[in-house]
């Protein structure tokens, strides 16, 4: 498939302090993402995600790399009428009402004004925000805030998006619904660009990740191969059997009312603690087998790093 | 259409800022002044309500132009609405150029009003519309814009604080460098005479913008005079203008 993104020998360092030291940010990224793709960018905080994604749309010049987007020079300006961004933590004209300000955003591309209207209307239903049309965004909460933001991101009907930190400081609904609108984007053949430390929703819609760690990628790749298959553990809810008839069978013990918690690793401990049961006439309420998750090898990596 | 869409929107911010609305306050209380003050000085009233009404547009115009201005691309980048502007299809200098022109448009719109009071309190001293007015208020907005350059040009690096400092010594520096002009004719021709020259040329001279005295004493007004002082104007806003550009455009929004 073709890149959408290519980044090569990314090099970013600011000046600090009183004696204007020079403090290395990015130290030599390189990146490949794919068209049609989410790709997942994790960090820590102050790892150089932002500071990644400014460079991408100019706000920030890099001292030493090359970036190419959708096959062109990152900067020019046909390169940005293609792309859409939601900044971290976004900030708009507080005194525009929802509708005005895509109104604002929709003059600096070329839409036909015939074709402008039903595309602001479109885009207000899409974040469910319609209701709030005539509302000033001073009067929008957070998550509104952060739904307008992805509103103007997707005026222009970007071929790439870049969208950083976009599930921070959201309720679980609001999560749900900016996750249902990056993966429709994702069918809809557009390429997602994500920068995000929550990794849960990060798991769960992204194709393919990359870790950065203070500057520098220490892993990328497709989830999969990322994560290992293998059942670490597995956690098991039971009643209807004497505390003292499984102390021996697992790692981790602990009860509430009749039922009793219990952690295994070992597999045939496992078999036994369900014949067991079998046997007593008890009863299983759950049982999860544990695989590693992308949080297990994000934590095993940064403290690695 | 970008640089538009821009201004209209920096307009749009501008003219809600209350800052505007005290100075506009405070000039028409100023106008007011002017007819007080007039009662109590011995000499023709209208040419000292003329005076006093020109002096205050110029000054609370540059007030205006100075605090509002100041702070239009600072505020950009502090509360980031900078960032998904310049991620859309536009150049940085068609950002600066917009918040220029929004500025602008704000600035005539107060002009206008600020005008519009003076004149009615004159007319009720002449029972007629004092045209040559307009000429002085012509170039008080050339003046206006070259100010409002200097303080976006400023506020591309600084904070709004120091640019207004900036500025205003800029405005004032410029109303006094005429000095430097009396002071080449009196000093023999020499090192001394060469460096006032040189500094009289770096310097903004903004008595180019003031004719009052001709306007006052009902002095003819040579269209040169005119001409030069409007061309003035343009030149130096559009090199001020070009410097802001070259600042804005390698900056990095960190």
């Amino acid at each position: 498939m073709a890149e959408a993104l290519k980044i090569t020998d990314l090099h970013k360092s600011f000046k600090t302090g009183f004696l204007l030291k020079k403090k290395k940010i990015l130290k030599g990224i390189h990146l490949e993402v794919e068209q049609g793709e989410i790709f997942g960018y994790l960090g820590p905080n102050g790892a150089g995600k932002t500071t990644t994604i400014k460079c991408l749309l100019g706000l920030i010049f890099p001292e030493k790399g090359e970036i190419s987007i959708l096959g062109q020079p990152y900067l020019s300006l046909s390169v940005k009428e293609r792309i859409g961004f939601l900044p971290e933590n976004p900030y708009f004209y507080d005194y525009l009402t929802a509708s005005e300000f895509l109104e604002f955003y929709s003059q600096l591309f070329f839409i036909k004004k015939d074709k402008k209207e039903d595309k602001i209307q479109s885009l207000l239903r899409l974040v469910r925000l319609e209701k709030s049309a005539h509302l000033q965004l001073r009067k929008f909460s957070r998550g509104m805030l952060q739904r307008i933001g992805l509103a103007q991101a997707l005026l222009n009907e970007p071929s790439i998006v870049f969208l950083d930190e976009p599930l921070g400081g959201l309720d679980p609904l609001g999560r749900k619904e900016i996750r249902d609108i990056i993966t429709r984007l994702r069918d809809e053949g557009k390429t997602v660009f994500l920068s995000s430390h929550i990794l849960q929703d990060i798991e769960m819609i992204c194709d393919r990740v990359a870790i950065i760690v203070n500057g520098e990628i220490i892993n990328s790749g497709r989830l999969k191969d990322l994560i290992s298959e293998k059942i670490h553990f597995t956690e098991v809810i039971l009643s209807g059997l004497k505390e003292d008839q499984l102390r021996d069978l697992s790692e981790s013990f602990a009860s509430s009312g009749d039922r009793i918690f219990l952690k295994i690793t070992d597999e045939s401990k496992l078999e036994e603690v369900l014949q067991l049961v079998h046997s007593q006439k008890g009863k299983i309420h759950s049982l999860i087998p544990r695989t590693e998750t992308l949080e297990d090898l994000f934590v095993e990596m940064v403290k690695t790093k | 259409m970008k640089i538009k869409a821009i201004a209209l929107n920096t307009f749009r911010e501008a003219i809600r800022d209350r800052i505007l609305y005290v100075i506009l306050f405070f000039a028409a209380v100023c106008f007011l002044f002017s007819r007080v003050l007039a009662l109590l000085t011995v000499g023709d009233q209208v040419k000292i309500i003329t005076d006093v009404g020109l002096a205050a547009l110029s000054f609370f115009g540059a007030l205006m132009a100075i605090l509002v201005g100041t702070g239009l691309v600072y505020k950009e980048i502090d509360k980031k609405t900078l960032y998904t502007l310049l991620s859309k299809p536009i150049h940085r200098y068609q950002f600066l150029l917009g918040k220029y022109f929004g500025m602008i448009l704000t600035l005539f719109v107060m002009l206008f009003l600020m005008t519009v009071l003076f004149l009615i309190l004159l007319f009720f001293h002449t029972f007629k519309i004092e045209w040559q007015i307009f000429a002085a208020v012509f170039l008080i907005f050339c003046e206006l814009c070259l100010i409002t350059a200097v303080a976006i040009l400023f506020s591309c690096f600084s904070t709004p604080i120091l640019s207004s400092i900036y500025t205003l010594s800029f405005y004032m520096i410029g109303h006094l460098s005429w000095g430097l002009e009396t002071l080449i004719d009196k000093i023999n021709s020499g090192l001394g005479r060469a460096m006032a020259r040189v500094l009289y040329t770096l310097l903004p001279d903004l008595e180019n913008f003031n004719i009052k005295t001709e306007i006052v004493h009902h002095l003819p007004i040579p269209p040169e005079l005119f001409l030069f002082s409007f061309l003035y104007g343009f030149c130096y806003s559009v090199f001020i203008l070009f410097l802001a550009v070259l600042v804005f455009r390698r900056r990095d929004f960190i």
